[in-house]
């Protein structure tokens, strides 16, 4: 492990009924966000391979911890998002670093395919501050009853010289969606978009 | 015998592995189980609201029982515990009195009679409200290393007509516990206090 992890946290939540009406089958997420140092706080580093390597690592434990907290099989996973929060002492850019490069393809192997981009949102703050983790179904992003969000938040994190990372997996869309749009019965999953 | 309409049911596990000084040998674990249920007594005034008491028993073994399994399924491994409520503001302060007992009384059931007082908090808020749980040993309160507390909330809860309900379980110390005190070697374990 090259990511000096001081807590990892898991969320799962299930939406049983809402407006009093049953959710059946009840609607299940799940976030699983790490604590790490980050290791460029404080300074500018040009070179930011560390923390991109970092996100590989952190792409398959935190999948991996997502659907072990939902307990059903990687391919069963129907919608994904990731999120960063940066400690005060370190920038914006350090978020993407672990996000965007390399992240991704763990994430897909675990839950065996994935076409569609993961959805992804970042911030700079302060210990307790809310992350919104966007979601959209893995295999296509149109499907509308999956564009969702799931916030999570650590009190104690992320200190000024950390990095707060959360994976967000589900096993189904909104509870009781309703706006139309592709459903997830129509899609193809070929080009990650219907 | 009011029903008990759940609409939500989160879990979240923190694993501790330090807090800036060395890394422990075993992580610490702590657990929050939360419900969020419709407030029967909402928006009125209504003197006999003892009986819910009742109804909530099965709803707090079950909770209980998740802490336990989500800390690895054995009930020995537990060393802390807590419990509380955040009551949406059509509500009472006294109705979130109501989890008392049966949120207390499942722990105890759960962990094979722990001895010591369950520690609790309570009060009115809005959604996104968090609630620091306060923690202590299962056997003996005034174990030093033990006192701890857990941030807990839910985004979109409670909403004006519900109550969330709130149990915690943890795996022991706070992660660098060194100000002394009674330890947990050194309990008797009979009177719940020592």
């Amino acid at each position: 492990m090259r990511a000096r992890i001081r807590k990892i946290i898991t969320f799962v939540e299930e939406t049983h009924t809402e407006m009093g009406r049953p959710v059946k089958p009840v609607t299940r997420r799940a976030a699983a966000a790490a604590v790490i140092e980050n290791p460029f706080a404080g300074k500018y580093v040009e070179d930011l391979t560390e923390l991109t390597e970092i996100g590989e690592e952190l792409g398959s434990l935190l999948t991996e911890r997502a659907v072990g907290a939902l307990g059903i099989p990687g391919p069963a996973a129907e919608s994904y998002g990731k999120a960063a929060a940066v400690g005060e002492n370190g920038e914006l850019e350090h978020a993407a670093a672990i996000l965007h490069p390399k992240l991704g393809t763990p994430v897909r192997k675990v839950l065996g395919k994935g076409a569609a981009l993961i959805p992804s949102s970042k911030k700079r703050g302060g210990p307790g501050v809310s992350l919104d983790i966007p979601l959209g179904h893995k295999d296509a992003a149109f499907v509308r009853s999956h564009f969702d969000g799931m916030e999570i938040r650590v009190n104690d994190a992320p200190r000024a010289n950390e990095i707060l990372v959360a994976i967000a997996v589900t096993d189904s869309g909104r509870p009781l969606p309703r706006v139309g749009g592709l459903t997830k019965e129509q899609i193809k999953g070929e080009d990650g978009l219907r | 015998m009011l029903e008990v309409e759940l609409r939500k049911r989160v879990i979240v596990v923190e694993e501790i592995f330090h807090e800036g000084g060395p890394m422990a040998t075993k992580p610490l674990r702590r657990a929050a189980a939360l419900v969020v249920i419709r407030n029967p007594f909402a928006g009125k005034y209504v003197d006999a609201i003892a009986g819910f008491m009742e109804d909530l028993n099965p709803l707090g073994l079950e909770m209980a029982n998740t802490l336990v399994a989500a800390l690895g399924g054995d009930p020995k491994a537990i060393e802390g515990y807590g419990k509380g409520a955040i009551v949406g503001q059509a509500g009472e302060l006294e109705h979130g009195a109501l989890w008392h007992v049966p949120g207390g009384y499942a722990m105890r059931e759960v962990l094979g009679g722990a001895k010591a007082i369950v520690a609790s908090t309570k009060k009115v808020g809005g959604p996104g409200t968090r609630l620091d749980v306060p923690i202590t040993h299962v056997n003996a309160s005034y174990v030093r290393s033990h006192f701890d507390a857990m941030e807990v909330g839910v985004a979109d809860a409670p909403r004006a007509d519900e109550v969330l309900l709130a149990l915690v379980m943890t795996t022991g110390a706070r992660v660098h516990a060194r100000v002394g005190g009674l330890k947990a070697s050194e309990i008797k374990g009979e009177d719940g206090l020592r």
